[in-house]
């Protein structure tokens, strides 16, 4: 196994892969080949259709489908899947709740040089407002995996948040559950909670040693699923350190940071600093140089965490 | 067609255009010109076209209808109480908070609706992705929508033309209201869609144009329809927005206005005195 997968290539892993067990179509908008459908495709030509560059028809007719008995995957970039198909995708998706699972890839600004037009940051904000939607963002291959097979078995629409980029796998040698809807603890510590979504993941764990090196005892959890968000859990670790500092690929606003503001106000305030990209668009660049230029790093996490332990009262 | 049948078609014509103006003039809301418009397509596809069963709405193997011109739902919710999906009564609490006739089609809610709909342009992708699930399944069941013919200014519509022939959806049948007014007055005026059968042709679809009136010509469609292999059937129906009631005919006013009592007891007293 190599060291490193990016979550769209999982996700065509899994597809080719589940569509021997499952009974799954899978359409795409021309972009089978990066958004990695194509293994499906190739495997199972008779369940795949290319819908052409027409994002909103795709996702109307994922909707008939479901509606006739069909479990429906809809492949295109997060920018078009989640935000020219918005509409679409709420009001013949969502309204209905039907078993279409969205598959959206080249999330975030680590598309990298495509630029601004490519790299959406809003998509879970888009979607965290459809009632029922369900919304899974992997932290790395294995989850991705295991996101798409849970997303098969889930009754209801479902939109899962893949990278562009590889990451480093995160469960090697552990015994990894997949539970919809359940954070993923999997560093625990005293002084401040590091909340983490997708790429950051293992970017916060980076921060966690960095904090270590100064005395500081970090808490990283995984949010794999950010609706339904696990607010027990975040309660709980809110509660035992007192101050969260989230970290995401994704706008500030309405995504990660934005749910577990939410969820914490409403269960234990506590003192929250979120990391991502801040309110702006991004740009062309190599993956890490974005990172960089973003605030999307171990350091950023680091200095943010110490912040809101300051915060404390 | 034989004359009995004639007969029980435009009487369900005339239960389904009452019922539609009975929902709208109890829910002081809503849109029966375009309801009376397409009164006779539904009554012709519940009546004698499709393979559906009120007593078993879920059956797998119905013909599907999906309305994408969701905002006459008026006329389909009239059309399925005639049917007998639900009782006449409940056509009075069209658009009320309890109520599981909403303003715009609500498959989850209401017995006899296969698709959500209201949105422009979202429900002919739907039936085209209906269609394609009996192709996948090789399930023999045939799939109906009706467009408006303002909503073919929509872009989606044009997508899901393309997606349709392309894939060779010979099992959807999709009719165009052509009643020439949308809300903001001519359709010709506002954004000229047509030539509609030139354009569905231009698609890759097999095109007919009907009078939306003549239920021979209803009848012959569906059958040309059912016969061409190959391509996804359009029926571009020409219609009179408001058909049966003489001061909504041709009034682009009455698209989306209830009457008031005055005009709803002359509605309904000049479509019984035909009787």
């Amino acid at each position: 196994m190599a060291d490193k997968i990016a979550t769209r290539e999982a996700y065509g892993n899994a597809l080719a892969e589940l569509g021997e067990k499952y009974d799954i179509v899978v359409l795409d908008a021309d972009l089978a080949e990066a958004t990695k459908t194509l293994m499906f495709k190739k495997k199972f030509p008779d369940r795949f259709f290319d819908c052409g560059i027409a994002e909103g028809n795709m996702m109307g007719v994922a909707a008939g489908l479901a509606a006739t008995g069909k479990t429906v995957f809809a492949s295109s970039f997060a920018m078009f899947a989640a935000g020219r198909a918005f509409e679409q995708v709420r009001n013949v998706i969502g309204y209905p709740h039907l078993n279409v699972k969205i598959g959206a890839t080249h999330a975030g600004i680590s598309v990298g040089e495509d630029g601004a037009t490519h790299q959406c940051n809003e998509d879970i904000a888009l979607m965290r407002t459809i009632p029922g939607m369900t919304i899974i963002n992997p932290a790395d291959g294995t989850e991705a995996r295991a996101a798409v097979e849970a997303a098969i078995l889930h009754d209801g629409p479902v939109y899962m948040r893949f990278g562009r980029y590889a990451v480093p796998y995160l469960y090697e040698g552990r015994d990894y559950h997949f539970e919809l809807g359940k954070g993923v603890t999997l560093a625990e510590g005293t002084d401040v909670t590091i909340v983490a979504t997708g790429l950051m993941v293992h970017i916060a764990l980076e921060a966690k040693e960095l904090l270590a090196k100064e005395g500081i005892s970090a808490e990283v959890i995984n949010i794999h699923t950010i609706k339904p968000i696990d607010k027990e859990l975040l309660a709980k670790s809110a509660a035992k350190t007192g101050a969260v500092v989230t970290a995401e690929e994704h706008n500030i606003i309405g995504g990660l940071g934005g749910a577990v503001c939410e969820a914490l106000a409403e269960t234990c305030p506590v003192p929250v600093l979120r990391v991502g990209v801040e309110d702006v668009y991004g740009r062309s660049g190599k993956v890490p140089a974005l990172l960089e230029a973003y605030g999307l790093t171990a350091e950023n996490i680091a200095a943010k965490a110490k912040a809101a332990i300051a915060l404390k009262k | 067609m034989e004359q009995t049948k004639l007969a029980m078609l435009t009487e369900k014509a005339r239960e389904i255009r009452l019922g539609a103006l009975e929902a709208v003039y109890s829910a002081s809301s809503g849109h029966p010109g375009g309801s009376l418009s397409i009164s006779d397509i539904l009554a012709y596809l519940y009546f004698e076209e499709m393979n559906v069963d009120p007593a078993d709405p879920k059956k797998a193997d119905r013909d599907r209808f999906v309305l994408s011109k969701g905002h006459t739902a008026p006329a389909l919710y009239a059309t399925l109480a005639a049917k007998g999906y639900f009782g006449k009564e409940n056509l009075k609490t069209l658009r009320q908070v309890d109520s599981f006739l909403q303003g715009h089609p609500d498959m989850k809610h209401t017995p006899g609706v296969d698709m959500s709909s209201g949105s422009l342009g979202l429900g002919i992708s739907a039936a085209a992705g209906m269609a394609l699930s009996a192709k996948i399944s090789g399930d023999s069941y045939r799939v109906y929508t009706i467009l408006g013919d303002g909503e073919s200014e929509e872009g989606q519509v044009w997508e899901a033309a393309m997606f349709s022939a392309h894939y060779k959806l010979d099992n959807l049948l999709a009719f165009v209201d052509w009643n020439g007014l949308q809300i903001d007055g001519k359709v010709s005026e506002v954004m000229n869609p047509t030539p509609l059968d030139e354009k569905f042709a231009a698609f890759g679809w097999n095109v007919l144009v009907i009078d939306a009136h003549d239920f021979d010509q209803i009848a012959a469609a569906c059958e040309a329809a059912r016969a061409c292999k190959g391509k996804p059937t359009a029926v571009i129906c020409k219609s009179v927005k408001g058909k049966g009631v003489s001061f909504m005919e041709n009034q682009v006013g009455w698209h989306g206005k209830a009457p008031n009592k005055e005009q709803y007891e002359a509605a309904v007293a000049e479509l019984t005195a035909s009787v």
